[in-house]
């Protein structure tokens, strides 16, 4: 309605591209619906939808079948599902932002370092005090990457230099390399703990529980406020610093806004599903391919590639070596990683 | 009127001319003198100390008997392997960079690493693989798988001429693949297996024989001599490939050939040291700073990567405890290192 009443300026032409990129996040939206209900209906016991409703919903009464049913959907089923779509939102926004701020391609949400401090906090916590289950070292692997997030943007941001975007890229880097050694002498010294770390490392949203989640989830959503309140800035930014201060933009602060949004992001889903960097990498090439370079589409359209990659992902992870699982972090560099690369070659992708 | 310091005089000889920078010529001196040092250093050091002056006197052939067998018998191929490794990954990773335009870029993306890494890991653990690897040996199956990625993302990328933007998305995609592989065969290995494979997954330098030693002198030699004349034609390429062509220089044909250089040294080093973290990473950022260079220069990464490789071989041997594999030692102490030039910039600009 506002834009009948614009007149005679040149809407028709400003509003299909408009047009056509909120069908497609409806579009993400729908997908992302039918990838829940799949991922609660596949597993290792298949279940059909109304069971899956009658486990959510139904009360067991004493069936022993039913029973069952509730227990699979209500303490499997539900919380990874709900975690795929937590993780992968906040991925999918973390590696579009991460990109936008370094300016650089192959910026992953690892890259400030929060991957291999939430790894090495897991594993010298398993080492010191010889922790077994994902859900007590799990905390660890919130601290270790609150840790990396804190010292590289700290490290980043001394000095006049300040809010440079290859100073930040490479400062994570450092960073990274370190704890990634650190990493590798702890687990070579201890078979428990690179027992521990190999899981770790593979990446998965299976078999963490409700508190795990919700931290999460908090996390990423005070993540998430900050990214939305970066993205007009993030735009400016791509212009060029200089013309971005020219323009008024506090550079300083939004760097810094930013830097915290990603380490808030990508940390919380790495600590709740281990490092799984590749994704926020590839959804951030492939929504700027559907969206464009403005990062008030961009970004939403990643989070939204981000969970439904995930969920996928966790779903093809159940069925294609079953009765066993394979993990969604491998699944998803297995066979998103040669997609992306196809597109790569057809040429789909633009510098930032 | 020009300010005369900031001119720097050019020098001519014959068809070949270049930039007369004190500054560059006298870090990278130093930065050889360094190598020599730690090299002759690292030779000395061991079950039991041979002094200096007799080592530098055995490398140039005028050492004792005793001196001699110990020297180039026991202690040398380690030396000469760390020199060799840490030279191809610094001008590789050089190179990468330049190509690339990208200084998150390093052989690694170019698919070597995760590789030879994944077919290490397959030997090690898969029933299947022991066969292939009592056939072949380790190192040489991993270089070979190493090489076939690294040609696979090569051309993968070819279309036309090699674009640094598809080059690097295409390694980066490539090497997830063979990480996600790597990951894959650990999580379903035996656990002793893995530990195994971990070792291996880190790079070391224990064990070298002189036979392994002269295939990867001679490649790297030969590579290298191949990259520093070409090395005239990449400078100009750094103002972008309008210029470059304005200039006379065949960007592509240069970036194809050297790209294949660099594919090639990172395939030596990984099969003289194994997989050697972040070393050609590392070193080009590091030496683009020492030198106060613009671009990553290719002669002082290689000598830096060598210093990084076996002065941290060394330092595993000799201060650190529980005999550290020499690549993790590489990153603890390369990491802070880099991270300590960024800050040192940044505060220094403040002032």
């Amino acid at each position: 309605m506002v834009v009948e009443q614009r007149g005679l300026e040149p809407a028709p032409a400003q509003e299909r591209p408009h047009r056509r990129r909120r069908l497609g996040l409806v579009g993400l939206l729908v997908l992302l619906a039918v990838a829940s209900v799949l991922s609660l209906v596949v597993g290792a016991r298949s279940l059909t939808p109304a069971e899956v409703w009658q486990g959510l919903f139904g009360d067991p009464g004493g069936d022993q079948r039913l029973t069952e049913i509730t227990l699979i959907v209500q303490t499997l089923r539900v919380p990874r599902t709900v975690l795929a779509l937590v993780a992968g939102l906040a991925l999918g926004v973390a590696g579009a932002l991460i990109q936008g701020h370094t300016r650089n391609p192959i910026a992953d949400t690892g890259l400030l370092g929060v991957n291999s401090g939430a790894s090495f906090a897991v594993v010298l916590s398993v080492y010191l005090f010889g922790l077994q289950n994902p859900v007590q070292y799990m905390w660890f692997a919130f601290l270790g990457a609150a840790a990396a997030g804190v010292v590289v943007f700290g490290l980043s941001s001394l000095g006049r230099g300040a809010g440079n975007p290859l100073t930040l890229a490479l400062a994570g880097q450092g960073v990274t390399v370190f704890l990634a050694a650190m990493t590798t002498a702890v687990a070579l010294g201890d078979k428990q703990t690179l027992d521990v770390l190999r899981f770790w490392n593979a990446g998965s949203v299976q078999g963490v529980g409700w508190d795990v989640i919700v931290v999460a989830a908090i996390f990423v959503a005070v993540g998430l406020v900050l990214a939305l309140v970066n993205l007009p800035v993030l735009n400016l930014f791509n212009l060029g610093d200089d013309v971005a201060r020219g323009l008024g933009v506090n550079i300083a602060a939004g760097r810094t806004v930013g830097v915290v949004a990603v380490t808030l992001l990508a940390g919380a889903a790495t600590a709740a599903c281990g490092p799984i960097a590749f994704l926020g990498l590839m959804v951030a090439h492939i929504a700027r391919w559907l969206t464009g370079p403005d990062y008030r589409w961009l970004v939403p359209y990643a989070g939204l590639l981000g969970a439904a990659v995930l969920l996928l992902g966790d779903i093809a992870g159940r069925l294609v070596v079953r009765p066993a699982e394979l993990q969604a972090g491998i699944v998803i560099a297995l066979i998103g990683a040669p997609f992306f690369a196809v597109l790569v070659w057809l040429g789909k992708f633009r510098q930032a | 009127m020009i300010n005369a310091p900031e001119m720097h005089r050019g020098v001519r000889v014959g068809g070949w001319s270049w930039v007369w920078r004190p500054w560059v010529v006298l870090v990278t001196v130093v930065l050889a003198a360094l190598t020599f040092l730690i090299f002759c250093v690292s030779i000395s050091i061991g079950d039991f100390t041979i002094e200096l002056p007799a080592v530098v006197r055995t490398l140039f052939g005028q050492g004792e008997r005793v001196d001699e067998f110990v020297i180039m018998d026991l202690r040398m191929p380690r030396a000469l392997v760390g020199l060799i490794a840490g030279v191809s990954l610094g001008i590789s990773g050089a190179l990468t960079q330049s190509i690339a335009r990208n200084a998150l870029a390093s052989p690694d993306v170019l698919g070597i690493t995760g590789g030879a890494s994944a077919t290490a890991v397959f030997i090690v653990t898969a029933g299947g693989g022991t066969a292939i690897g009592g056939a072949m040996g380790l190192p040489a199956a991993a270089l070979t798988g190493g090489l076939l990625t690294g040609l696979l993302v090569y051309f993968m990328t070819w279309k036309k001429g090699i674009d640094g933007f598809r080059l690097i998305l295409i390694g980066v995609s490539v090497s997830a693949v063979m990480q996600a592989l790597t990951t894959w065969l650990l999580v379903l290995a035996d656990i002793r297996d893995v530990a195994r494979a971990q070792r291996w997954l880190v790079g070391s330098l224990d064990s070298r024989r002189w036979t392994e030693v002269w295939t990867t002198l001679w490649v790297t030699i030969a590579l290298v001599v191949v990259v520093m004349v070409i090395a005239f034609q990449l400078q100009p390429m750094h103002f972008g490939d309008d210029v470059a062509a304005g200039l006379g220089v065949r960007y592509s044909a240069v970036r194809a050939v050297l790209l294949l250089c660099a594919v090639l040294l990172a395939g030596v080093a990984v099969s003289a040291a194994g997989p050697v973290p972040f070393v050609a990473l590392v070193a080009p950022q590091i030496t683009m700073r020492l030198l106060r260079s613009p671009v990553p220069p290719l002669l002082a990464s290689g000598l830096f990567g060598a210093l990084l490789l076996i002065g941290s071989d060394l330092l595993a041997r000799s201060v650190l405890p529980n005999d550290l594999p020499v690549g993790v030692v590489t990153a603890i102490i390369g990491g802070p290192f880099l991270v300590y030039l960024l800050v040192r910039a940044n505060v220094k600009r403040a002032a």
